[in-house]
């Protein structure tokens, strides 16, 4: 399941792309990496919800396990550390150059300006990938129920996502372990 | 001398179980952040960390990454008066943090595809791929409202501040209805209308 025709080269310029353009969290990524990534073929748009579904419920941060588990799957461990330096690079320096120069940057007109103009259009990146993945995932009404329950949870009820996941992972794996072992 | 690599230790281990215990993304980390580093170590003051929380919020990447590259740097050039030292701190912060990801992350990675094929595997996979879309819709929902979750209370801690200034005003709307048509209609380049975004938003404010 490996990708040897994926050049660690491209991997970690296309998880460093991926890294320099994540404005607002870990979900805003996914646009991005579907975009980069199934667009080059190598994963297809079958496997993200997998992805995510497994990142999130590991701890950490949802970019950085996005990042670790992609590269896995394209070029095994090698890939996986290529990936997460290349999403790392680009907060890395530009945090150092902040912290080591410009450090009223946040006070500065010209970024608050710019900012206020892109978190808006962030928002609507996050929410483009959700609708493809339930086109895809979402068959029938019971997996429609499953997907506005936890949005409603979290969104509105401020429940935790880990909860949400740990009472699926539970539930899920005590019924399918009775109804294969009955 | 000998202090300035025991800060680096005591850094590496604060920065470690962070890692290991943020559940639940960024936001979570930040409380955990603020926790150990201010109030447990008083390695930097309130008011600093809520300035380093800002910039951690309007620079791209990772929220958990800049705010623990930032606080690398700060408390060590802080402590040693040297910025080349500070970078080193960024680089201890940044990687303590990444690391148990990356052991837990390669372990699962491994389970999936060992397990790929299983009927349990598979039949609660079946049901975690609906509940990740509720949870990427709630992402959007949230940032819309401006409320953040707090993550599992895992350890009691203060209020987190975050930026409260995602829809100043009716133009926010008309970028994220813009956005949303050209994205799903058009398929525009998800990077191209980030960058048109900040264009509109140096014009339009």
């Amino acid at each position: 399941m490996e990708r040897a025709d994926v050049s660690l080269k491209d991997l970690f310029l296309v998880f460093a792309k991926v890294g320099a353009f994540t404005i607002g969290g870990g979900y805003a990524m996914i646009s991005i990496i579907q975009e980069e990534v199934s667009r080059r073929g190598w994963l297809s748009d079958d496997e993200m919800p997998d992805i995510v579904a497994l990142s999130q419920s590991a701890p950490g941060l949802l970019a950085v396990n996005i990042s670790i588990f992609t590269g896995y799957r394209l070029r095994g461990v090698k890939g996986s550390i290529v990936a997460t330096v290349g999403a790392v690079l680009p907060s890395f320096i530009t945090i150092l150059l902040i912290a080591a120069l410009f450090g009223n940057f946040k006070d500065n007109p010209v970024v608050i300006r710019i900012f206020k103009g892109m978190r808006p259009v962030v928002i609507a990146l996050i929410a483009v990938p959700m609708i493809r993945m339930a086109e895809k995932v979402n068959h029938d009404w019971t997996k429609w129920t499953v997907s506005v329950l936890s949005l409603v949870l979290v969104a509105f009820l401020k429940v935790s996502p880990i909860y949400v996941l740990a009472v699926i992972i539970a539930c899920g794996t005590a019924f399918y372990y009775w109804r294969e072992h009955r | 001398m000998t202090g300035t690599a025991l800060l680096f230790l005591e850094l590496f281990l604060t920065f470690f179980v962070i890692g290991l215990f943020t559940i639940g993304g960024g936001y979570a980390m930040l409380s955990l952040i603020q926790t150990e580093i201010v109030v447990r170590h008083g390695w930097l003051t309130e008011s600093n960390f809520t300035d380093i929380v800002a910039i951690s919020q309007m620079t791209p990447g990772p929220i958990g990454i800049n705010c623990a590259t930032y606080v690398g740097y700060d408390v060590v050039s802080a402590a040693s008066g040297s910025p080349a030292l500070g970078v080193l701190g960024s680089f201890t912060t940044t990687f303590a943090l990444v690391l148990p990801s990356f052991i837990i992350m390669l372990m699962l990675v491994k389970f999936y595809a060992k397990f790929h094929n299983d009927k349990i595997f598979g039949g609660v996979m079946g049901w975690l791929r609906p509940a990740v879309i509720g949870l990427i819709g709630a992402a959007a929902v949230i940032l819309v409202l401006n409320t953040a979750w707090d993550g599992v209370p895992l350890f009691s801690r203060p209020e987190i501040s975050v930026v409260k200034e995602n829809f100043p005003d009716w133009k926010s709307w008309v970028l994220l209805g813009t956005a949303f048509i050209c994205s799903f209609k058009f398929k525009v380049n998800p990077i191209l209308i980030i960058l048109a975004g900040g264009v509109a938003g140096l014009l339009i404010y």
